[in-house]
């Protein structure tokens, strides 16, 4: 009986990484949307099946050595077996030409990585703890900034330049692309050409402070029309508020402390140290991806953003409930 | 007797100890004000009593805290104090890292100044700024000066240097020539 619940405990546990690679491909590498992270995804894949088939082989030799050594005690007197040294030369031979191989594959998937033409350009600035997003643009009027959500055409090739505003953080969404870290007073860039529309998840891969797990980056592949239709809402400036409640919520924002830290288009808030707020209803998460984007959680978040995500940066600003109440009509505006 | 010493040096560690918890310690809550709004200025006053230079328990409080002074230094440059202070050393707006106060230099002052402004330039930064910020700010300030606890300053800046260290740099050619045609230094 014990042995029993032993053996299945252990199947539980053995089952239980495994768990994670089973979400919809929403943050798996194994599931691969664009061409960097497939380039990727085959290297893996063609070491994976390699190094098992030596497993099986090694195993399959040490099998045979157990087995042909209680042989051999009855053959006494041959110390040495020309088969064997034939078979340890041929190894050789196979594992120096298996080892070149990988190394020519990961080069080429490397260089695939690096190849090819940017039809887009988008900074993407990592800070204690979230991402700044700006998309780029030769025309001044055709740029726009927005925060921890990264929208992409299908099909087409984005350059992601990518900065940090304080310490290292690491770009990282695994069903588009691998590791590029952010630096500090250092540029890096990756390039994505997703090839599957959908969501996916990314996430700050290097420890970067308290909230490194609350860092999460929304990332959504669009076809081009949706893309072009999500660019042009993004470009507009904030909505004007809709009634009185969201107006005076609008003067609230611009007369207290949120203003000295974010921005809204089209109003005089125009501080680039928070998120930018534009369209901050139109978004799929609050804070990075700790909060669902609800007026309930953003209700909670106003009141205490240390609660939520201890350690941000987003200080408590003293409000009257029924103040918060009109903030939330005017923030839940911007669509 | 010797046990008697073994006991004060084991409680000289311990407070050493619970000195340490309070620089590093980390408050994400805003701590209520409740402090006078309007610290005085100066030491004349009716009767000529002696002004009490102390800092405040909630002064001491952000003085002595490491987090404080470094959150402070952080406002300081996201505010663009800079701007008109220059790094402390001033600009358009005093000097901060000297003995020169117009307003007076303690924790107290300093968060008065920030919060009310002052005149010719300073602006009021009350409502704009929540309350824990300005006294993070005026505890950075009180460390520009030198006025905070050497076991609370921060020893090290957090800020990038602008050049790489001067054993780092390569040679340059001293002769004069066509700047155009020198290469800039690698980075």
């Amino acid at each position: 009986m014990t042995a029993r619940a032993a053996r299945t405990l252990s199947l539980l546990l053995l089952a239980l990484p495994l768990a994670g690679c089973a979400v919809q491909g929403v943050q798996s590498s194994l599931q691969a949307a664009a061409d960097q992270s497939r380039a990727i995804d085959q290297v893996w894949t063609l070491m994976l099946w390699v190094c098992s088939a030596i497993y099986v082989a090694v195993i399959a030799a040490l099998a045979w050595a157990i087995w042909r050594r209680r042989r051999a005690v009855q053959r006494e007197g041959r110390t040495r077996d020309p088969l064997l040294a034939r078979a340890l030369a041929a190894w050789v031979v196979l594992v120096v030409g298996l080892l070149s191989w990988f190394v020519a594959a990961s080069f080429l998937a490397d260089r695939r990585l690096h190849a090819g033409h940017a039809d887009l350009e988008i900074r993407v600035t990592a800070k204690q703890w979230w991402w700044q997003v700006e998309y780029l643009s030769p025309q001044p009027d055709q740029q726009f900034s927005t925060a921890n959500e990264l929208r992409l055409p299908r099909d087409q090739t984005a350059r992601i330049e990518l900065l940090s505003g304080d310490v290292i953080h690491s770009f990282w969404v695994p069903a588009l692309s691998g590791k590029e870290d952010l630096i500090p007073g250092y540029s890096n860039a990756v390039l994505l050409t997703p090839r599957r529309a959908g969501r996916y998840r990314g996430q700050c891969a290097e420890f970067c402070g308290l909230q490194h797990a609350q860092m999460a980056l929304d990332v959504e592949v669009l076809d081009a029309a949706g893309f072009a239709a999500w660019r042009a809402r993004q470009l507009a400036p904030a909505p004007a508020p809709s009634d009185a409640h969201a107006l005076r919520g609008a003067q609230l924002f611009l007369g207290s402390a949120c203003a000295s830290c974010h921005a809204v288009r089209g109003t005089s808030a125009a501080s680039r140290l928070g998120p930018d707020l534009t369209h901050l209803a139109s978004r799929r998460a609050l804070a990075a991806g700790a909060l669902p984007m609800r007026r309930e959680a953003l209700r909670a978040w106003l009141a205490d953003p240390q609660h939520a995500k201890p350690g941000n940066q987003m200080p408590q600003v003293p409000l009257d409930p029924r103040d918060r109440e009109l903030l939330l009509d005017y923030l839940m505006g911007l669509r | 007797m010797c046990s008697r010493c073994l006991a004060s040096a084991l409680l000289t560690v311990l407070l050493a100890g619970a000195g340490g918890c309070e620089r590093e310690r980390r408050e994400y809550h805003s701590t209520p004000a409740g402090t006078d709004a309007r610290p005085a200025l100066t030491s004349f006053r009716p009767g000529g009593a002696p002004l009490d230079a102390a800092p405040s328990a909630l002064g001491r409080h952000y003085q002595d805290n490491a987090f404080h002074i470094g959150q402070g230094g952080r406002l300081f440059r996201s505010y663009n104090c800079n701007g008109c202070h220059g790094a402390g050393g001033g600009a358009i707006g005093p000097a901060l890292m000297d003995a020169q106060w117009r307003y007076g230099g303690s924790i107290e002052q300093i968060h008065a100044s920030i919060v009310d402004g002052r005149p010719n330039g300073m602006p009021a930064w009350r409502g704009k700024l929540t309350d824990e910020q300005a006294w993070q700010l005026a505890a950075y300030v009180s460390a520009l000066a030198g006025n905070v606890s050497k076991a609370a300053a921060p020893s090290r800046r957090d800020a990038l240097s602008a050049t790489p260290p001067l054993t780092q740099l390569p040679a340059q050619p001293t002769q004069p020539g066509d700047a155009s045609a020198q290469q800039p230094p690698p980075q």
